[in-house]
């Protein structure tokens, strides 16, 4: 599969951080993780995050995913603005609108494949729409071991799982924190197939954390984060393109 | 190594909180349980020293008061025998006996075991050595008495004061002469003490010119023992004389008895809540070590031995012990003293006396401290010593393998299977050894359950959990499946609190039991509206059954009187009752022939007795009575056993010529219109308001006998507490583990939008399904016990029937669950506070 011209574009932004500031400590020991960043993750797209590490990328993703307050500016997630949110009200949102897919799967071992899917809807209260979820397991290619435990699944397998419980509940966005980080190169790229194919097929919004290039080629779009701020920004990226890119950043050091 | 064990407790501080909470109050039970024995029985010997300090030599008649030709006591002869010895500055004999007061509300004053009555005997310079006068003087004369000053306190007498005052006959009123002091010991211990004119005293307990008592005192620089000598030859048989100072060493070996008794069994209690103590230190070891399997393989890799590791682990705890049991014996000891100070508060007086530590409390305290953590240890630290230095290069932080729990099952199997057949085998038994075997087969069946329960929580929760998924959801769901992810920290958890309640629930079955036998026996049995009897020892007089029967009201009266006859050769106990009221106020089912045999001076038997010697209705039986005189009774009925006869019935006219002292425990009386008010007001004031007279009706009888089982059970209740407390702390510490180790998926389930609330229902859940888990599983084990041991009780109570107090249990049940809720309540809120991104992050 390589990128083409069908991936689908949409105007309006699932997500969108405007001025966005994230600040550590006080005084002599302050650290700016984010600095004033604005940047869309429009709806429909795949969008992947880059940058060394220390660049505020996952902070980035922490603070419009909900997980983590900022110092000033705003986030939204569809019309709802993260900013004046108390933490119940937070931990709705991330139930209802957002999904997750963490670097160590993070699936309970107490639960079967299946019920770790289905886990945000027992969360939420809420039936799964069966046909949705027939749909997604096909294409995770997860039917044969619902019923199969954390501890019995290859590490591949539980991050299909991973990737089939951020998806049943139909979310408006869905963060990826280098969710191929501890997997294989094979059992990698067919998370991040998955993932594309979720864009594609299903019309998902998806925003990936990643340092791997290969990974990042998987998507419609990178940006590239640096000392907390915006520094580039590719379309239709290659793994080429986006090692020579990062290349940049040990060559010439600090860029602004 | 030893630093890296120092380390290493200084670096979990926190995780071994509850491990040194469980300790210190196991350590503190123990110690402050020595403490306190020391200090009261330091207090009574020096009391006792004290009351025999100037008493040369004691002289007690043991004379039998039925025994008509002998003498009731030591006669005055003997007294001023006695007195004119060398060496004697004077000669005190003593009578004493039951004495009410009554407060001028009519109540009696002091509890009725306690009130006492005595003689004022002074000496020739007209003072009693034994008392000391603060207002007025002795009494002299039939009208007057005198009063300790507690008891003249409490009824707010002043000297000249009319009191009313009741011995075993009619109430009489006095004029108080006196209020004095005494060192005598039931007097400071909380009793009363009435003393009367020393011909008085002798009338009303003995018979005049006799005491039951001398006390000689010694003139000074005269042998006690001289004296003792001289004395001896001057009794006759039935008295026996010692010196002061051997009553006052006997005295304060009984004192010793009685404490190492009270000692023993506060140990017990103490030894359960250690003993539950076990397995919470187990747990947080297991963990410490789990948690450190790296750092342990790491150091097997660079050469440390086995031995090096477990002795490592060992060493932390014992240090863990040391600190716990030092905080603990501190804490004994603020508990010794407490407990003193409570007592007081109770209206319990104590002798005064300071507060001993000895070394034994000491080292006792810091040898069980230690040696209990360290024992609690011995098996982490054997699993320390096993991990292989390879488990150093996994990068996957290796976690201990969860070995097969076959050979656990088939041990624990076996060990129940045994307790279990044991603990059966003991109730068919019945009697003293069959308790013995059950006795056995419960520590068995107990240790069987310990070794089974992690095998058991799977199946038991399995079942709950759908009940837990409907009603709390995923909350619910979650808790169920994470309280059996560590079987052996659930069942070890679970065991803590089933110990202490496999012992309550067995006394409470028991208690239940036997209470609703009494219950029975009482309600089937009596047929009388009242019983009277006296509120202390020594029973009533003829002329109080004589009064009630004129009472207004009254249908029919028949005393108890307790006498012995010697039938056919062999003595019995006897019953002296009314003929032709008895049947009235007793339920009285005749096998064979009529009780109206009675009233013709017939005898009536149980039938077991008639069977047991092959009597029959029409027999006549040569008869031995109480005087010696021989006679020939003629048996007229055979009735079925009645828990308030003896086995022998006759009528009190039968007995009388022989008994010039009938002694006649209580009486029954049937009214018209059953118990009401007026009617036991009625009773009340045919007695002439005697305070020393109880007036019970069913429910107060029911109460008197069933009252005690209560006591004892909240005194079990108030004991097992300690247990129950250290087992709350193991769930505490459970939990807080669970949530530590879990961190990573707690934060995970937040991030996908599980919200606080409900993650804190979900750790306390996963509590309250452990705490109800240990408590079913005590619940059952303690129902078996319970109806075990009832078994091998159950030929001395008649209408035994095995009663299970579901209410109670079920009170039990709940409170199993409160006491997760409440266990759960810190970590639970830990959990909800986690940094979410910090817990994802996490490894």
């Amino acid at each position: 599969m390589t990128s083409t011209s069908t991936a689908y574009r949409a105007t309006t932004a699932a997500a969108r951080a405007t001025d966005l500031s994230k600040v550590y400590g006080e005084g002599e020991t302050q650290v700016v993780a984010l600095d004033h960043v604005t940047v869309d993750f429009r709806q429909g797209e795949f969008t992947a995050i880059m940058g060394p590490s220390g660049s505020g990328k996952s902070t980035l993703m922490h603070c419009v995913a909900g997980l983590d307050t900022f110092t000033s500016g705003s986030v939204r997630i569809g019309d709802t603005e993260l900013g004046p949110l108390k933490d119940k009200q937070l931990t709705q949102l991330r139930r209802d609108k957002i999904g997750f897919i963490f670097q160590a799967f993070n699936l309970l071992p107490t639960l079967t494949a299946q019920e770790n899917i289905t886990l945000p809807l027992d969360i939420a209260g809420r039936k799964p729409d069966k046909e949705w979820m027939r749909k997604v397991i096909e294409m995770v290619g997860l039917s044969g071991r619902l019923g199969h435990r954390p501890s019995q699944l290859s590490g591949g397998q539980q991050q299909r799982v991973a990737v089939a419980r951020a998806l049943t509940s139909r979310p408006e966005i869905i963060f990826g924190d280098e969710p191929t980080g501890n997997l294989d190169s094979r059992s990698g790229a067919e998370v991040l197939g998955f993932m594309r194919n979720s864009v594609r097929e299903l019309g998902q919004t998806v925003v990936m954390v990643t340092h791997d290039p290969v990974a990042a080629s998987y998507a419609d779009r990178v940006i590239f984060l640096a000392d907390g701020r915006i520094v580039d920004e590719m379309l239709r990226p290659t793994a080429d393109g986006v090692l020579d890119r990062m290349k940049e950043f040990d060559t010439k050091g600090r860029t602004s | 190594m030893f630093r890296t064990a120092l380390r290493n407790v200084l670096a979990h501080k926190a995780r071994l909180l509850m491990t040194v909470l469980a300790v210190m109050l196991g350590v503190a039970f123990v110690s402050g349980t020595l403490v306190f024995t020391d200090t009261l029985s330091n207090a009574f010997r020096k009391q006792s020293a004290k009351s025999y300090d100037d008493v040369a030599v004691a002289v007690t008649s043991y004379a039998d008061p039925d025994d008509s030709k002998a003498e009731p006591g030591l006669s005055q002869k003997t007294a001023d025998k006695v007195g004119r010895l060398d060496g004697v500055a004077s000669v005190s004999g003593r009578v004493s006996g039951f004495a009410g007061v009554a407060d001028p509300d009519g109540k009696l004053i002091g509890s009725g075991w306690s009130n006492k009555g005595g003689n004022f005997a002074p000496a020739a310079n007209g003072k009693d050595p034994s008392y000391a006068f603060g207002e007025g003087r002795g009494p002299v004369g039939a009208d007057q008495i005198a009063l300790d000053q507690e008891t003249a306190t409490k009824g707010k007498y002043r000297v000249g004061d009319r009191v009313r005052v009741a011995t075993n006959g009619p109430v009489r009123e006095y004029t108080l002469a006196g209020i004095f002091t005494t060192d005598d010991g039931a007097v400071n211990a909380g009793g009363s003490l009435v003393l009367f004119d020393n011909a008085v005293a002798q009338k009303l307990y003995l018979k005049p010119g006799y005491y039951s008592d001398l006390i000689v005192r010694a003139a000074p620089g005269t042998d006690d023992d001289k004296i003792l000598a001289a004395v001896e030859p001057l009794l006759g048989e039935h008295g026996e004389a010692k010196t002061g100072a051997e009553l006052a060493k006997q005295q304060a070996e009984d004192i010793e008895k009685g404490m190492s008794a009270t000692n023993q069994i506060l140990l017990g209690f103490a030894g359960i809540a250690l003993f539950v103590g076990i397995f919470l230190i187990a747990n947080t070891f297991t963990m410490l070590v789990a948690q450190r399997t790296k750092e342990i393989a790491l150091m097997r890799a660079v050469g440390a031995s086995r031995k090096q590791i477990t002795r490592s682990v060992l060493t932390e705890a014992a240090l863990v012990g040391l600190v716990a049991s030092l905080v603990g014996f501190g804490l004994g000891v603020g508990l010794a003293v407490a407990l003193r100070s409570g007592m007081a508060a109770f209206d319990l007086k104590m002798p005064d006396g300071p507060l001993v530590l000895t070394a034994t409390p000491l080292v006792s305290a810091l040898a069980v401290g230690v040696l209990i953590t360290t024992f609690a240890a011995w098996l982490p630290g054997r699993r320390a010593a096993k991990i292989p230095p390879v488990a150093a290069m996994n990068s996957v932080h290796a976690v201990a393998t969860q070995k097969s729990l076959v050979v656990r099952n088939s041990i624990g199997g076996v060990l129940f299977g045994l307790g279990a057949v044991a603990i059966v085998g003991g109730a068919a038994m019945g009697k003293e050894s069959g308790r013995t075997l059950i006795a056995a087969g419960a520590f068995f069946a107990l240790v069987g359950i310990i070794v089974l329960i992690p095998l058991l929580s799977r199946p038991v929760i399995a079942l709950v959990r759908p009940l837990l998924v409907r009603v709390f959801g995923v909350a619910g769901k979650l808790a169920g499946q994470n309280a059996v992810r560590n079987p052996r920290r659930t069942g070890a958890t679970a065991s803590a609190l089933a110990i202490g309640l496999t012992l309550v629930t067995g006394l409470s079955v028991l208690g239940a039991t036997v209470g609703a036998a009494i219950d029975k026996s009482t309600t089937d049995n009596i047929r009388a509206d009242y019983l009277v009897k006296t509120a202390g020892f020594g029973g009533l007089d003829q002329s109080a059954v004589d009064a009630l029967a004129k009472a207004p009201g009254v249908t029919a009266v028949s005393p108890d009187q307790s006498a012995g006859l010697t039938l056919g050769g062999t003595w019995e106990m006897v019953s002296g009752v009314t003929s032709g009221a008895v049947d009235k106020v007793l339920r009285v089912e005749v096998v064979n022939g009529s009780l109206d045999a009675l009233g013709r001076g017939q005898l009536a038997v149980s039938e077991k007795l008639a069977e047991d010697r092959g009597w029959k209705v029409g027999d006549a039986l040569p008869t031995v009575f109480g005087d010696d005189k021989k006679g020939t009774l003629t048996l007229g009925a055979i009735y079925q056993e009645n828990e308030f006869l003896s086995p022998v019935v006759v009528d009190q006219k039968v007995l009388a010529p022989h008994n010039d002292k009938p002694s006649i425990q209580q009486a029954f009386v049937k009214m018209d219109g059953g118990a009401t008010a007026a009617n036991e007001k009625a009773l009340v004031d045919a007695l002439g308001n005697n305070p020393a007279m109880t007036v019970m009706d069913g429910r107060a009888i029911r109460d008197e006998f069933g009252g005690a089982i209560n006591i004892m059970l909240n005194m079990m209740y108030g004991l097992l507490a300690m247990a129950l407390l250290i087992a709350v702390l193991g769930v505490v510490n459970t939990l807080a583990m669970s949530v530590f180790e879990r961190q990573q998926e707690i934060g995970m389930l937040r991030a996908i939008g599980l919200d606080r609330r409900r993650v804190k229902r979900m750790v306390r859940l996963e509590a309250v399904v452990i705490s109800v888990f240990g408590a079913v599983v005590g619940v059952a084990l303690g129902a078996f016990l319970g109806w075990a041991i009832g078994e091998t009780i159950a030929d001395s109570i008649p209408g035994y029937a095995l009663v299970l107090p579901w209410g109670r249990i079920g009170v039990f049940l709940v409170l199993a669950g409160l006491v997760g809720v409440l266990a759960s309540l810190w970590p639970a809120r830990s959990a909800a506070k986690l940094n979410m991104l910090n817990a994802i992050k996490a490894q």
